[in-house]
């Protein structure tokens, strides 16, 4: 590997993680902060997809074609289903087991395939990157890079920083990390601690979704797209610590490395690697790289 | 007295029973043939088998609803294209509803569980889609029928063609799994042959649809083509990358079929001008094509695919069989027999039965043109699968 492709190679890893950073912020959102094990994390991302591929005619339609609009319309919608799905069954899952909040959330995916086959199909659908980012950029003499996936590596990196100072210098912020320590403290001091969770998991949905529309022009959009990148979030978040969220950025990063350079390396075991890594530092620290709270 | 009064009744009651035995036997002369569908009616695959059941159906009504004098009774099952209910969902079938002959599936691992049960029972299986080599190769019997393809027919195919065309270094790139690697296998074949080299083989781990690292790995290795073997979402994502990379004004490159199939309106440009090879394609010209498209609008308002043709097939060679026996399913010997003999004159053109089974097909160059695989040529005439691993 000349160095050449050995820096392209860097770039795919370091897109490839980004994107699974946006995805799984989300899940180790709702995972850590609300002690919930959402399996169904893989169709909000699914959704988001659809919506990029169902309200782009709209849109276009209504106001113009417009990909931001369409992009913020579906982001206001799934922050609207999340929340309605909390009111409706998250919010009686906080205090019950494990086992019994990934039945309802495995339901919950069927349901989502079934109502998906139904409204959209189960055909693949291709959906077009906005004409200003459709371009690419010449990286050597035989390849292009797409902007658009520059442009996903740039939406991503700044959901992440708003992420953060949304946790860690806001008030808001202030609240969510003590709900997730101390319920019951936060509570008596006069929080309304069902609004906020409702937030946060809206949120989450929110971020699955926005990861879903953004990822839509270069992942293209089919059944069961949920089930696969719902997998790879879980091993992010694990690896990262549950519920931390600088802890999913380093490892999406890690993962996207072991991922990228594996497929070329050891393309034998290319199944595996990803899983390895999560072994030995399950084995290193059995709590993940960063623990929350 | 007595006696005598008894007499009629006796007299009544042999009647009776011998106009009930003379019943029973016509009663099995006229029953129906039992047919066991084993699809997948849920799931990705659905689709696919509806246009089976479907193309099977147009060929038996076109027959006046009776195959070899005798009408058609179906049994539904779905198998939901997973490997691990296979067995369970085809003794169903065969031991629940005692079926003359199971028709199935999509999904090559499925086909595999069905074929065992079929071998162990003797029951008569026609396959109408599943690739897998080893359905009638390592797997073959008497009993199990193949009217769609093997893997390796549309790879060895392609591989003669990219040798022709002058390619001389190859990569390929597919999924990690049974029908990928059989795809590759016959590229390798008919390319080497042709006097090319496969410089590397690329694989991605199934269903992962990260191709980025693996396009990368392409432009660095410059070879003259690439061969790839993905269906369904993937190939759509994998024809957009590899558009997107820029890689297709360098490095042409082809693939089986299914990289083209059902999956033009999603792939869009980026698809314009791709070659592959199957044995099927868009814009045949013999007469059976044109009346099998018009009676397939007219039954079903829709246009029929691939899937549809090769369920329309097997309908046609389970009746070739019946006909030689007179529609008694359990007479398998000479059933059998007439399949093996038959020619079937298919929307794709006529084809035959290999020894093990599989057909003996044209296979198609075809040439990406809006939203269709427009024929270029015949690739390949009479191609038949070597059957590895086939005693029989």
């Amino acid at each position: 590997m000349d160095l050449a492709t050995f820096l392209i190679q860097c770039l795919n890893a370091i897109q490839y993680g980004l994107l699974l950073f946006l995805v799984a912020s989300g899940l180790t959102l709702i995972f850590g902060i609300m002690g919930v094990i959402n399996l169904a994390h893989g169709s909000f991302y699914m959704m988001g997809a659809y919506f990029a591929y169902g309200l782009a005619p709209f849109v276009a339609a209504w106001f113009g074609e417009s990909f931001v609009l369409t992009l913020v319309l579906g982001l206001a919608l799934a922050v609207l289903i999340g929340y309605a799905l909390e009111w409706a069954f998250f919010s009686f899952l906080y205090r019950r087991e494990h086992l019994q909040q990934v039945l309802m959330t495995y339901g919950l995916i069927l349901v989502f395939e079934e109502l998906r086959s139904i409204l959209a199909g189960n055909d693949v659908h291709g959906v077009n990157a906005p004409a200003w980012l459709a371009g690419s950029i010449p990286l050597s003499d035989l390849m292009t890079y797409p902007v658009y996936r520059l442009f996903i590596s740039a939406v991503c990196v700044a959901t992440g920083l708003v992420l953060y100072v949304v946790i860690r210098q806001t008030r808001l912020g202030m609240m969510i990390r003590a709900g997730a320590s101390n319920r019951e403290m936060v509570q008596s001091l006069g929080i309304n601690i069902r609004l906020l969770y409702r937030i946060v998991f809206a949120a989450g949905v929110g971020l699955a979704a926005l990861a879903g529309m953004i990822a839509a022009p270069v992942s293209t959009v089919y059944p069961n797209m949920g089930s696969q990148v719902l997998i790879i979030c879980f091993v992010v978040v694990v690896i990262g610590g549950i519920g931390s969220i600088r802890g999913a950025l380093v490892a999406s990063l890690l993962v996207g490395i072991v991922d990228t350079f594996g497929k070329v390396l050891f393309p034998e075991g290319a199944g595996v690697v990803v899983y390895l890594l999560m072994a030995v530092i399950l084995l290193w620290r059995p709590e993940g790289l960063f623990r929350s709270g | 007295m007595k006696t005598m009064k008894r007499r009629p009744g006796m007299v009544m009651a042999g009647l009776a029973t011998g106009l009930l035995l003379a019943a029973g036997g016509a009663g099995a002369q006229g029953a129906k043939v039992k047919v066991g569908f084993m699809l997948p009616y849920t799931g990705t695959y659905a689709a696919l088998g509806n246009a089976i059941e479907n193309g099977f159906r147009l060929y038996v009504q076109e027959q006046g609803g009776k195959l070899g004098g005798r009408e058609l009774e179906y049994f539904k099952v779905d198998d939901e294209s997973e490997p691990a209910k296979a067995t369970d969902n085809v003794n169903k079938l065969v031991k629940r509803d005692q079926v003359d002959v199971l028709v199935g599936t999509v999904h090559s691992g499925v086909a595999l569980g069905m074929a065992k049960v079929a071998r162990e029972t003797k029951t008569l299986m026609i396959n109408p889609n599943a690739g897998a080599d080893a359905v009638t190769g390592a797997m073959c019997a008497p009993n199990i029928f193949r009217t769609s393809f093997s893997n390796w027919q549309p790879g060895y195919a392609m591989g003669k063609v990219m040798a022709e065309k002058g390619h001389k270094r190859a990569v390929t790139l597919t999924w990690k799994y049974a029908a990928g690697d059989e795809s590759v296998g016959g590229f390798r074949e008919g390319f080497e042959a042709g006097g090319g080299k496969v410089q590397k083989d690329l694989t991605v781990p199934f269903p992962n649809v990260e191709f980025q690292a693996l396009l990368t790995e392409i432009a660095s290795l410059k070879p003259d083509a690439v061969y790839v073997f993905f269906a369904g979402g993937g190939a759509v994502k994998f024809v957009k990358d590899y558009a997107a990379a820029g890689l297709n004004k360098t490095i042409p490159l082809y693939g089986a079929g299914f990289l083209t199939d059902g999956t033009l309106e999603a792939q869009g440009d980026a698809a314009q001008g791709l070659l592959t090879t199957l044995h099927y394609a868009d814009g045949l010209t013999n007469a059976k094509e044109k009346t099998f498209r018009a009676g397939y609008m007219a039954a079903y308002k829709a246009e029929p695919d691939v899937y549809a043709m090769q369920g329309y097939d097997a309908g046609q060679l389970l009746g070739a069989g019946l006909a030689a026996v007179k529609g008694d399913v359990k007479n398998q010997a000479p059933l059998i027999a007439a399949m093996e003999k038959a020619t079937i004159d298919s929307p794709r053109g006529p084809f035959t039965m290999s020894k093990a089974h599989n057909p003996v097909q044209d296979i198609y160059l075809r040439k990406v043109e809006g939203k269709q695989n427009k024929v270029v040529n015949v690739a390949i005439k009479g191609l038949a699968d070597p059957a590895r691993g086939c005693k029989m």
